[in-house]
């Protein structure tokens, strides 16, 4: 076993496009859940709508990148008005119902040879971002450290990326300890309470529901960006259940919570994966046990025990505070 | 407010119909074969058969929030189990499929059980929170539904018995012997579950606890034992479900957590916590999805199923048969 290969890959997880991808788009769900007590589960059809937004404007209608980043913000919008606007008066378990089930009807209408003109049905589109990575301002070479290494186009995502997760932590530390934060923070904690002060407990949760889908748009659009293609099934419930996963890792309601637990989740689940691989080569594990291509369930059997543990030994994750997140549906 | 409700729908139907508008001409090619008429009664007919399987596994999970208050996410995995489990026994046992269903729903009740005792009831004195059993749950669910898969592998597979029969012809509509034998296996043990519910004292008991659990618990129920029966009655159901959708079209490893979404949607369309309503809830489910496919693509039929669950939500978010105050 080469411990050395195993270690990188799992660091080269942790901080790769895809782990910040995911912390973009879990800080969104932690402003619905950590903040709110919202049970958004449909943070993928937010991030589904942000990348056929963007691939769709391109590829389809010819339309400028900036443009389409402008329509998929538009249409995650949209979509928190619909979700929201028959569900946020009801109990919180209606919400979580009706967005998961968007996100599904949103995968299974843009996969359809009905969509597929302008979706490109299950072929989905490609090479969509050539605005992007033309004004790649690092010269191009190979950089990196150890035994991770970077093209300068991998470089440049890795820094829109994360600039991109950087900035919105920011944002929703300021927003969350402004007078509006305190008011969405109470409302998790009480809402009978909020709206005897007479605030409209409605209006903030739709607000907080519109901005953290807005947010989850824009990470789909950067995993759209960075892979220069969009694929309807890729935008799976299940990555969902991922984002709660990493954000309880990490911790929700704190503002680093989803960026560290995406750092995590993805350095270990790469770390698992890498090592297994290299136990099974190296026969340590008997094909018959695990075969090389089994590696895939078990890493995902391994994230669902994963969730289950944390949420009953720990709920709050690495650096929430238990008194925060015990929540209970009203 | 009345005018925020009418907007929602307005945007759904903008929304869904904004990214395909130029597609909408392929769905004028002329249809040939039976008319529209009896088109339409085939499908119905199709409907109710695909409804009597959700409802089977939907009733369970209905049951299973009325008295806990738990969302399920890992029903549909018991649904999976107990396909799975039939299939192994039906083709690596040699054993006939009745028998192999027979054992599969006990081992699916089994699963049931052991799921309440060995996880639920220890959580419940914890005091983990039920928005923390909610995530559970999801847990479960990846975890379970990973381990099958690692077990039965990805490729879709079918029992030995009844795979292809000839439909038995019924003026304008056709049914295989098959799917009539699901269908009346289904609709019988729902009036099953209904007489049980109405008449007997364990019955009794699940719709007290599902109306009000402190009141339940302080006439002296043993509210644990009543949850135990849930949980078994539940994974019994689903898994008897699982062999019926799998012999209907195909067992996969994921064909639980498909179907999850269906049952939810027939449990809110018909009340949330209601078993009644979960039973006419799915059943409108199955039909709106076999129907749909008479003016929309096939591979659009779940979703219409599930967009009917969201305008549900609008008109009437209660349910048909479920109260006003318990949604809000």
């Amino acid at each position: 076993m080469d411990w050395e290969v195993i270690l990188s890959d799992a660091l080269r997880s942790g901080i790769g496009p895809i782990a910040a991808v995911y912390a973009l788009a879990a800080i969104g769900l932690n402003l619905h859940f950590g903040y709110t007590g919202l049970l958004n589960f449909g943070q993928i059809g937010f991030m589904l709508v942000g990348a056929y937004g963007v691939a769709a404007s391109v590829s389809t209608f010819g339309l400028s990148l900036w443009v389409g980043v402008l329509i998929g913000l538009g249409s995650s919008v949209i979509l928190a008005l619909l979700l929201g606007l028959p569900t946020l008066r009801l109990r919180a378990e209606y919400l979580a119902i009706a967005t998961i089930a968007a996100g599904e009807i949103l995968r299974l209408f843009y996969r359809s040879s009905w969509a597929e003109p302008v979706t490109g049905g299950v072929f989905g589109l490609q090479q969509f971002a050539d605005e992007f990575f033309d004004i790649n301002p690092i010269p191009r070479d190979q950089y990196g450290f150890w035994l991770v290494n970077y093209s300068s186009r991998d470089l440049w995502v890795l820094l829109v990326a994360w600039g991109l997760v950087a900035l919105f932590a920011g944002v929703m530390a300021l927003m969350v300890h402004s007078p509006w934060g305190r008011v969405i923070r109470s409302i998790r904690e009480d809402e009978d309470a909020v709206r005897s002060l007479g605030k409209s407990v409605y209006a903030y949760k739709m607000q907080s529901l519109v901005f953290g889908g807005a947010i989850g748009s824009l990470a789909g659009m950067m995993l759209a960006i960075q892979n220069q293609s969009v694929n309807p099934d890729t935008y799976n419930p299940v990555e969902t259940f991922f984002l709660y996963t990493l954000l309880v890792l990490g911790g929700a309601g704190r503002m680093l919570g989803p960026v560290i637990g995406s750092i995590l989740f993805w350095a270990i689940l790469s770390f698992f994966d890498s090592a297994l691989r290299q136990a099974i080569s190296a026969g340590y594990i008997s094909s018959d046990v695990l075969s090389a291509a089994e590696i895939g369930a078990a890493r995902f059997a391994l994230v669902g025990l994963g969730l289950m543990l944390l949420m009953i030994f720990r709920p709050q994750g690495i650096f929430g505070s238990r008194r925060e997140m015990l929540l209970d549906v009203r | 407010m009345r005018n925020f409700r009418l907007l929602v729908p307005l945007l759904a139907v903008l929304f869904v119909a904004l990214a395909p508008g130029t597609a909408a001409a392929q769905g004028d090619e002329v249809v040939t074969g039976p008319g529209f008429g009896a088109r339409a009664l085939q499908a119905l007919l199709d409907g109710v058969q695909f409804g009597a399987i959700i409802a089977i596994t939907a009733v369970g999970l209905s049951l299973v929030f009325g008295t806990t208050h738990l969302i399920n996410f890992a029903h549909g995995e018991l649904v999976t189990i107990g396909a799975v489990v039939a299939f192994f026994l039906n083709i690596s046992a040699g054993l006939h499929l009745v028998v192999a269903a027979l054992i599969a729903v006990l081992i699916g009740a089994l699963v049931g059980a052991i799921l309440q005792l060995g996880l639920w009831a220890p959580l419940r004195r914890r005091g983990v929170g039920m928005i923390n059993m909610f995530i559970v749950t999801i847990g479960l669910s990846l975890l379970l539904r990973h381990v099958i898969l690692i077990f039965f592998g990805t490729r879709p597979q079918s029992y030995r018995e009844y795979d292809i029969q000839r439909a038995i012809d019924l003026g304008p509509v056709g049914i295989t012997p098959r799917d009539l034998t699901i269908v009346l296996i289904s609709v019988g043990l729902l009036v099953g579950v209904a007489l049980m519910l109405q008449k007997t004292r364990i019955g009794t008991a699940i719709r007290a606890l599902s109306s009000n659990r402190d009141l339940a618990e302080a006439s002296g129920i043993d509210v644990n034992r009543v949850v135990l029966v849930v949980w078994t009655l539940g994974g019994g159901l689903a898994a008897i479900g699982g062999v019926f959708f799998g012999l209907t079209e195909i067992i996969t490893w994921d064909m639980g957590f498909r179907l999850l979404l269906l049952m939810f949607a027939g449990i809110i369309l018909g009340g949330l916590g209601t078993a009644y309503g979960a039973m006419v809830g799915s059943f409108v489910v199955g039909i709106v999805a076999q129907m749909s496919s008479l003016w929309f693509p096939i591979d659009l039929q779940n979703a219409w199923a599930l967009l009917a669950l969201i305008l549900v939500l609008l008109i009437r978010p209660q349910g048909i048969l479920g109260q006003r105050e318990r949604v809000g």
